[in-house]
C-alpha cells in the first residue's frame, strides 16, 4: 500500500478545501471500500480526509414532506431511521440486502454512491497483469472475453463492461433522489440518475461530479403513490452482490397501473431506471401479461455477453414477481 | 497541514488508553494483533468478507481489518479480551460453551462480539433483510432463527458449525425455540 497523510477534518469547508488543494486526497467514509481498495492498490491516495466529525450524520424532514440525509450517515441508521421505514420501506430493504451487519455500521451514505466496481480485473489492483480501462484508462478490458458472469448487460461499452455494486443506489434512482454536493466554488445537486456519467470511452470517470467534490448528502423526495419493494437476487441467500435486483413502486387503482417506478441493479454501470418499463405501464392492466410486456420493453436494448445472457430471463421474472406482489398487496 | 505518514494515536480498548505510534496504513486489526499483543481478534480474509476480525467500535460491530487505526482514535473499542465480567462469562460466550457454538474456535471471537451486536440491534428494533414488513408500525420482529441467520451472516465459520452457532445466539437471547435441531 502506498503511505498517505491522514486528517480529520473538523469541519465541510476544511474538507472540501482539503480535497480542492490535492488531487491525490481523497475523503474518507466507512473505509470499507477504499481501504479494500488500497490493499490491492487499485486504490493509491496520497491524502485522506476523514469526515467521521463533519455534522452530516444527520436524518432531516424536508419542507415538501420529503427527507435530507447526510453524506456520513451510515448505511445502519438510515435502514434503521423511523422515518425511511415508514416513508421509503423499499430503501430500507435495499440498504439491508447490501454487505453485512458488520459493513453497514461503518459504511456512509456517501461511501455507498462512490463504492467502485466489483469486476475483479479492477479490484485486483497491482497484482493483477489483465488489462482494465478503470485501473489503467487505455490498457484494454479483460472482461469482454474473460470473466463477465456478473456484468452488464444494459448501457455498456467496448471499454468497460462492469456493474456497479450498490443496492442502495438502485433503490434512490427509483425514488428520485438528488445528491447534493460542495466544491471549493460552492455548492451544486446533480439527480441520482444523472450521478453517474454512461461508461463511453472513459469508464474511469464514473460521476459527474467535478473533481474535489464533496458529497454532503442525499435528498429524497416526498415516497412515490402505492405499494413498494427493493428484491435483490444472489448466488447465496445472504451477503452476496446482486446478480440481478429491482427497486419497485406501483400505484394500482381499479386494476389499473397509475404510476410505475422501477430501477434495475446489477445490470449496468450504474443503476438502471428503467423508464422505457414504466412508459409500458402507465395506464394499463395490471396483470402479469402486461409486466412481462413492460420488462421485455426494456430489455430490447440489452446487449448479453456470451455469460451473463441468464440475466435477461432473471429480470424479466423479476418485474413479474415483484409487481404482482405490489399489486396484491395493494388490493389486500 | 503535516506531511506525515504516521501519527501518534491513543486506543481506549476495553477501557484501557494505549497510545503508540502508527503508520497510517495500519489496521485496527494489525494493530491489536500485531502491536498491543491483542491476539484475540482473528484475521481471516483480510477484506471484510469473513467476520473474523469482528470488534464493537462505540458499541456497534465493526470489521478491524477495514478500519484504519489512526481512524478509530476517540473511539470505545471492544475486543473479546474485553467481553467477560473478569472470570465470569458473558452470557453469549457461556451459551456458545454450552451449546458447542465453534469446532476449531478460529470465527468464535468475531462471532461473539457480532452476536452481542446482535442482540443490542434486535433491542433496537432494528429490522433486517429477514424482516417481513420493515415499517414501524409492524413492530420489532421476532428473533426467529431466520432473523438470527441473517443478521449473523457477516460471520462466515468454515468448520460449519452454523446450527449450534444459531442455538447458541438463540439462547443468549432468551429466543431459544423448543424444537433442538
Ligand atoms: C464483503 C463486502 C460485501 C459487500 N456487499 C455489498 C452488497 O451486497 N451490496 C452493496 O450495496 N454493497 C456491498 N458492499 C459495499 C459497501 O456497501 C461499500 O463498501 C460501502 O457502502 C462504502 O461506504 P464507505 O463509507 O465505507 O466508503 P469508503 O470506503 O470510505 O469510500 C468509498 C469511496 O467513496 C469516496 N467517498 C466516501 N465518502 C464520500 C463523500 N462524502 N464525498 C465524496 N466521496 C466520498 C471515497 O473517497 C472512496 O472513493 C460490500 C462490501 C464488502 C467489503
Ligand atoms: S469491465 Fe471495466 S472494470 Fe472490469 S476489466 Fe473491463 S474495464 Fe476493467
Ligand atoms: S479478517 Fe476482517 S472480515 Fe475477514
Ligand atoms: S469454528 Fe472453525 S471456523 Fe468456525
Amino acid at each position: 500500500m502506498r503511505e498517505f497523510r491522514y486528517h480529520r477534518a473538523a469541519a465541510t469547508a476544511d474538507a472540501v478545501a482539503l480535497l480542492a488543494a490535492d488531487p491525490e486526497a481523497r475523503p474518507l467514509g466507512g473505509g470499507t471500500n477504499l481501504v479494500d481498495l488500497m490493499k490491492t492498490g487499485a486504490e493509491r491516495p496520497a491524502l485522506l480526509v476523514d469526515l467521521r466529525d463533519l455534522p452530516l450524520d444527520r436524518i432531516e424532514t424536508t419542507a415538501d414532506g420529503g427527507l435530507r440525509v447526510g453524506a456520513t450517515v451510515t448505511n445502519s441508521d438510515l435502514a434503521a431511521h423511523p422515518e425511511v421505514r415508514r416513508r421509503y420501506p423499499m430503501l430500507t430493504q435495499a440498504v439491508l440486502a447490501g454487505a453485512s451487519g458488520q459493513l453497514r455500521n461503518m459504511a456512509t451514505v456517501g461511501g455507498n454512491l462512490l463504492q467502485r466496481t466489483r469486476c475483479g480485473y479492477f479490484t485486483a489492483g497491482a497484482t493483477e497483469a489483465a488489462p482494465c480501462n478503470k485501473r489503467a484508462p487505455g490498457s484494454g478490458c479483460a472482461a469482454v472475453a474473460g470473466e463477465h458472469r456478473n456484468h452488464a448487460v444494459l448501457g455498456a461499452s467496448a471499454h468497460c463492461v462492469a456493474v456497479h455494486p450498490s443496492d442502495m443506489a438502485v433503490a434512490l434512482a427509483a425514488l428520485d433522489a438528488v445528491v447534493t454536493y460542495e466544491t471549493a466554488d460552492g455548492p451544486g445537486e446533480l439527480p441520482l440518475t444523472a450521478f453517474y456519467r454512461p461508461v463511453g470511452d472513459t469508464p474511469h470517470q464514473e460521476t459527474a461530479l467535478p473533481p474535489g467534490a464533496l458529497v454532503t448528502g442525499v435528498v429524497l423526495p416526498p415516497a412515490p403513490p402505492g405499494a413498494s419493494r427493493y428484491r435483490k437476487v444472489r448466488d447465496r441467500a445472504s451477503y452476496a452482490f446482486a446478480i440481478g435486483s429491482l427497486a419497485a413502486a406501483l400505484d394500482v387503482r381499479d386494476g389499473v397501473v397509475r404510476e410505475a417506478r422501477l430501477a434495475f441493479g446489477a445490470v449496468a454501470s450504474h443503476p438502471w431506471r428503467a423508464r422505457r418499463a414504466e412508459q409500458a405501464l402507465t395506464g394499463g392492466p395490471a396483470d402479469a401479461a402486461a409486466f412481462a410486456a413492460a420488462a421485455d420493453a426494456e430489455l430490447a436494448a440489452a446487449r448479453p455477453l456470451p455469460h451473463n445472457g441468464y440475466k435477461l430471463p432473471l429480470l424479466r421474472d423479476l418485474v413479474v414477481d415483484v409487481l404482482t406482489a405490489l399489486t396484491e398487496e395493494a388490493a389486500a | 497541514m503535516t506531511e506525515a505518514t504516521s501519527s501518534v494515536i491513543t486506543l481506549h480498548i476495553n477501557g484501557t488508553p494505549h497510545t503508540l505510534t502508527v503508520d497510517h496504513r495500519t489496521t485496527l486489526l494489525d494493530a491489536l494483533r500485531e502491536r498491543l499483543a491483542l491476539t484475540g481478534t482473528k484475521k481471516g480474509c483480510d477484506q471484510g468478507q469473513c467476520g473474523a476480525c469482528t470488534v464493537l467500535l462505540d458499541g456497534r460491530r465493526a470489521v478491524a481489518c477495514l478500519q484504519l487505526a489512526v481512524a478509530a482514535e476517540g473511539r470505545a473499542i471492544t475486543t473479546i479480551e474485553g467481553v467477560a465480567d473478569g472470570d465470569r462469562l458473558h452470557p453469549v460466550q457461556q451459551a456458545f460453551l454450552e451449546l458447542d457454538g465453534y469446532q476449531c474456535g478460529y470465527c468464535t471471537p468475531g462471532q461473539i462480539c457480532s452476536a452481542l451486536a446482535v442482540l443490542d440491534e434486535h433491542a433496537a428494533g432494528w429490522p433486517s433483510a429477514a424482516t417481513a414488513d420493515v415499517r414501524p408500525e409492524a413492530g420489532p420482529p421476532a428473533l426467529t432463527d431466520a432473523e438470527i441467520r441473517e443478521r449473523m451472516s457477516g460471520n462466515l465459520c468454515r468448520c460449519g458449525a452454523y446450527p449450534t452457532i444459531v442455538r447458541a445466539v438463540a439462547r443468549a437471547a432468551g429466543a431459544e425455540s423448543e424444537v433442538v435441531a
